[in-house]
């Protein structure tokens, strides 16, 4: 969803895990032969879901009964969105810190991928998979995922390539001078160097899946509206109905599957990722109760010994072998001329293709485009403006009220501790489900959506501003808050010369994240529907959603370029210089 | 120890392993090279050592000869063959040691043999073997973090032997390490070195320690900077002499100190005096330094300038360099640089290897701040001709401003960009202690302090 990479704060760090596991509890492998027989058996019922043909007809039960299996085909959705996410991320990471020239075209492009809202790839998406498995619920399946991936792949890609562009050159040159090839470079070197950034980021790759989940799941196709089962469609369903006991059922499982998710998953990851820390010295690692009963479970042990090293033992001899010698030398720029020739003719031809491809977008674009009236470009120039200001106003809100809340709790170690698994909770709750609820008291204000709007693109991206202040405060050296305190600073002299710099940093992170999520959140904040009937008022997002809905190409390109436009130029024009200037000048140390 | 060592009964010069014809190397569009014409061979039962300060090219050197980077101009021969790529016959021990931070001591000295055609079973007899050579028995699950800095650094040296190069390149190995560690390190390379205990057939080493060039290599090649490029070529001592205290030694490492502190001096000349009672050492011509439009200034903060100036003052006006830096805790090389600042603002001479403050040197150093800083002013404006153009260009422009780009640009017709860059900071700092402009770093303006330039 939105980048530069906010620091990921983690809350409840425990000493290092020790070496030597105990053996587990019985009830562990218990534990675990339960849950692969789960997901072998939730896995083969999605096929066959995925197998039966398309019925228009299909009508989402309300019934909470049904929520465990809606709740399982969402995360299966997720968890196979976020596989192809990875792989992409991952590869066009490495491709694009091949080359100096490849990186500056995928650069930019993902820049501009990021900016797009996913709405804006519903339509073409949707239509081309659809047609493609004709009559099946397999292209809506496929069309699903692929949207889900473009809330989720694009800060993995960005967080990848900061971290191949940022292993130190001794690590590089070993790695050339040892011959390791480009297979035993990436799995020595390269991803272990990125895990921490990769893991990190999923989190919230994941929690930009979970926002837009409910769109996801659903699609304007022609006249009808398609929606696939899962916990998406049933919030949506439960909101058309107008009923909030399922409404609130359906978030109580939302919150569950997070929650779990979290514990079985996340914590473990981070706590396993620990050991790929490039720096020795350092805080606490953290831990987690999952982690260490797995590690001394003897079913993974087993797995371990018996199928995946040997595995991994194999493939990397057959990956590793077969590319042996010189890897291709991208980090010196020194490449032998025959292969500097083959790949300056490999770049030209890529380069023409891409040219093509480029021109006959722009064709097709224009000719699209140019079934626009004046009028309706009049539409798009005010709805922008609408939702510019909109944006604004959240993102001042939001930073008004969460550096006081932010500096409070980051200095505050007590406070910290107790409050920050409350707020990441809290925060990881998807503000899309919860709209619809907040929707009924918020339309009675006066001013309505034009209002409420507001107050949704709040509730989506707070989150990241209060992280990053309460991350910055923490960072504040005590030797500093005590030198204050010694020459009285104290009041809002304090505030100027110690605290404000000091997080300035954090909160220009957190506000860029913000600026983001707030102009991808305008789609479903601007565009309500609920209760049998859609509430929207003037603005870029509800503009888009609208034209999705209708299908109406020229109107739904024209938005997205504009808010792609708007945001790629105030990301260049004001925070990146903003973040520049708050690196060279604020950060401490 | 065997009885029979390399270094004691030295063959005749072997084959030549690795040859460097021609080199120059510039970086990017860089005008000036980083390093000027280098011609080197590399033979057999050789331990040849690269000395000289930082920004004189030697680690880009070592990194050419490695094939990790290509040079700009000329070739790289291994074993007579044009290089292309990361040269297959060396190993390379790091200054950072560059261990892989999440494999272990055992993974990372594998890692050496991964890309051979070396079966397993073999494989993992020789890493063990080289992690026994090295004294990491023991240390084999541990990971880096739970390592020292020295047993660290022996692992970077068993990933190295563990391939059984040709050739061993080290860079800086012991210089991240303390001094009783390095020490103790270099002794035992000394001893497995000498009692043909690697593989390897012959090590280049680089180095910015005199001693530790003077004490292991049999050839020293000494580089000065900007650009970098070889100033002397200089026989090393047979093992008898390398000995502590040894007459041929303390000549020999006089040489060396009077070669690295006068770099404008022809290198060979010194030589010739400080060598004269020892006629049998083989020397090189070597490549004279480009004539530069400014002073390189040395990397050396106004602290440092004055308090070494202060503290020379309050011990008499003078010292030998060793001394200098044993008291004040500082790496040789560190007060080398500062006593280099000191002479060239004509505050201190540097002759044979002592300092001496001059008469302008005694006066500064009781002086209160601000007249310390007028006469730091006057000693810039007397001896930085760039300080001086600064100046004219600030008084000649309307605004009395000027842009950081036009110094940078004006620097880098002299030196390669990073070295521009970093004269360009001492500069900086020099000249507002000087009071003779500020700067501002985010606009990257320079403004003339019109209070005390009229003074």
């Amino acid at each position: 969803m939105a980048q530069p990479i906010a620091p990921v704060v983690t809350e409840g760090r425990a000493p290092a895990a020790p070496v030597v596991t105990s053996p587990a509890p019985r009830w562990v492998e218990f534990i675990l032969l339960c849950a692969v027989a789960a997901v072998t058996f939730g896995v083969m019922r999605a096929a066959a879901e995925w197998r039966a043909p398309l019925s228009p007809g299909f009508r989402i039960s309300l019934s909470p009964l049904r929520l465990p299996y809606y709740a399982a085909l969402s995360t299966l959705r997720m968890v196979l969105a976020y596989i192809v996410s990875l792989v992409f991320s991952i590869a066009y990471a490495r491709f694009a810190a091949s080359s100096k020239a490849a990186e500056r075209v995928m650069l930019p492009l993902l820049d501009i991928l990021q900016s797009i809202p996913i709405l804006s790839f519903m339509p073409g998406v949707v239509l081309g998979l659809v047609a493609l498995f004709p009559g099946r619920t397999l292209g809506l399946e496929l069309a699903a995922v692929i949207l889900i991936f473009t809330s989720q792949a694009w800060n993995l890609a960005f967080s990848f390539h900061q971290s191949l562009i940022t292993i130190p050159s001794e690590l590089t040159e070993a790695a050339r001078i040892y011959r390791l090839g480009f297979w035993r470079k990436f799995t020595r070197l390269e991803l272990p160097f990125g895990v921490i950034s990769l893991i990190a980021n999923s989190m919230m790759s994941w929690a930009g899946g979970w926002f837009f989940l409910m769109a996801s799941e659903q699609f304007a196709v022609g006249d009808g509206r398609l929606r696939l089962p899962g916990l998406g469609s049933y919030l949506a369903a439960a909101a058309d109905a107008g009923d909030t006991r399922a409404l609130v059922y359906g978030l109580l499982t939302l919150v569950v599957v997070i929650v779990l998710l979290d514990q079985i998953l996340w914590r473990p990851m981070l706590a396993w990722s620990d050991r790929f820390k490039f720096e020795s010295a350092g805080s606490e690692a953290p831990s987690s109760r999952v982690l260490d009963a797995l590690r001394g479970s003897r079913l993974i042990d087993a797995l371990r010994s018996r199928v995946l090293r040997p595995a991994g033992k194999r493939i990397d001899h057959a990956l590793g072998a077969s590319r042996n010698g010189d890897t291709p030398d991208t980090d010196g720029g020194e490449v032998p001329p025959a292969r500097r020739r083959r790949r300056r003719a490999i770049g030209i031809v890529a380069l023409v293709l891409a040219g093509a491809a480029v021109v006959w977008g722009l064709v097709l674009a224009a000719h699209t485009l140019g079934g626009l009236t004046k009028g309706d470009w009049g539409r798009v120039g005010v709805s922008a403006a609408a939702t510019l200001a909109r944006t604004t106003i959240a993102l001042v809100i939001a930073a008004a009220w969460t550096v006081p809340a932010g500096v409070a709790i980051g200095t505050n170690p007590r406070w910290a501790r107790r409050l920050q698994p409350i707020v990441q909770i809290t925060a990881s709750i998807p503000a899309t489900a919860v709209f619809p609820v907040l929707l009924l008291a918020l339309l009675a204000v006066p001013g309505g959506l034009n209002v409420a709007a507001v107050a949704l693109m709040l509730l989506g991206t707070q989150w990241y501003v209060l992280f990053n202040v309460i991350a910055g405060a923490m960072a504040i050296p005590s030797d500093l808050k005590e030198a204050a305190t010694m020459y009285h600073v104290v009041g809002w002299r304090r505030w100027k010369t110690l605290i404000l710099p000091a997080i300035f940093p954090y909160l220009v992170t957190g506000m860029i994240t913000a600026t983001g999520g707030a102009w991808n959140a305008s789609i479903v904040a601007e565009y309500v529907t609920f209760a049998g009937h859609t509430t929207s008022t003037t603005g870029l997002g509800a503009l888009i959603a609208g034209a999705a809905e209708r299908g109406d190409f020229p109107v739904l390109l024209a938005g997205t370029l504009v808010m792609a436009g708007i945001v790629i130029v105030m990301n260049r024009l004001l925070w990146r210089r903003l973040y520049g200037y708050a690196e060279t000048r604020f950060r401490l140390g | 120890m065997a009885t029979t060592t390399r270094a004691l009964a030295p063959k005749p010069p072997g084959t030549v392993l690795l040859a460097a014809e021609g080199v120059r190397k510039f970086f990017s569009d860089d005008t000036a090279p980083v390093l000027e014409r280098i011609d080197l061979e590399l033979r057999e039962n050789e331990y040849v050592a690269l000395l000289g300060p930082s920004g004189s090219g030697k680690s880009t050197l070592l990194r050419i000869l490695a094939g990790l980077l290509q040079p700009s101009e000329g070739r790289v021969l291994a074993r007579g063959a044009p290089l292309h790529g990361p040269n297959r016959q060396v190993a390379i021990v790091f200054q950072g040691f560059a261990l892989f931070p999440w494999l272990t001591v055992y993974q990372n000295v594998e890692l050496g043999l991964l890309a051979t055609e070396v079966p397993e079973a073999e494989r993992r007899e020789r890493t063990l073997r080289a992690i026994d050579l090295i004294g990491l028995d023991g240390f084999e699950e541990a990971f880096p973090k739970e390592l020292s800095g020295g047993m660290k650094q022996r692992v970077g040296f068993a990933r190295a032997l563990v391939v059984q190069p040709e050739v061993l390149f080290m860079d800086e190995p012991f210089s991240a390490l303390d001094v009783l560690t390095a020490e103790t390190l270099r002794g035992e390379l000394r001893d497995m070195w000498s009692d043909s205990a690697m593989p390897t057939k012959s090590v280049l080493m680089v180095t910015h320690n005199i001693d530790e060039a003077v004490s292991m290599a049999d050839r020293i090649l000494v580089f000065g900077a900007n650009p970098g490029r070889v100033r002397v070529e200089l026989k090393g001592l047979r093992p008898t002499e390398r000995r502590e205290k040894s007459p041929a030694r303390t000549r020999l490492v006089d040489a060396i100190y009077q070669v690295i502190t006068n770099p404008d001096e022809d290198a060979e000349q010194l030589v010739e005096q400080y060598i004269a009672r020892a006629p049998t050492r083989q020397r090189r011509k070597a490549e004279p330094a480009r004539p530069r439009r400014y002073q390189a200034l040395p990397d050396v903060s106004i602290d440092d300038l004055t308090g070494f100036v202060q503290y020379l003052s309050g011990i008499g006006n003078s010292g030998p360099l060793s001394d200098l830096a044993r008291d004040l805790q500082m790496r040789g090389e560190t007060i080398l640089r500062i006593a280099e600042a000191t002479d060239l603002l004509g505050f201190a001479d540097i002759q044979e290897r002592s300092v001496f403050l001059t008469p302008l040197g005694q006066r500064f150093a009781p002086l209160e701040l601000d007249a310390q800083k007028t006469l730091f002013r006057h000693a810039v404006l007397d001896h930085l001709s760039l300080m001086r153009e600064i100046v004219h260009r600030l008084e000649a422009s309307q605004s009395r401003v000027l842009q950081a780009e036009e110094v940078l640009a004006e620097l880098e017709t002299s030196f390669a960009r990073t070295e521009a860059r970093r004269q360009f900071e001492t500069l900086i700092d020099w000249g507002r202690y000087a009071e003779l402009f500020s700067y501002d770093d985010v606009e990257g303006e320079l403004r003339l302090d019109e209070e005390h330039y009229n003074a």
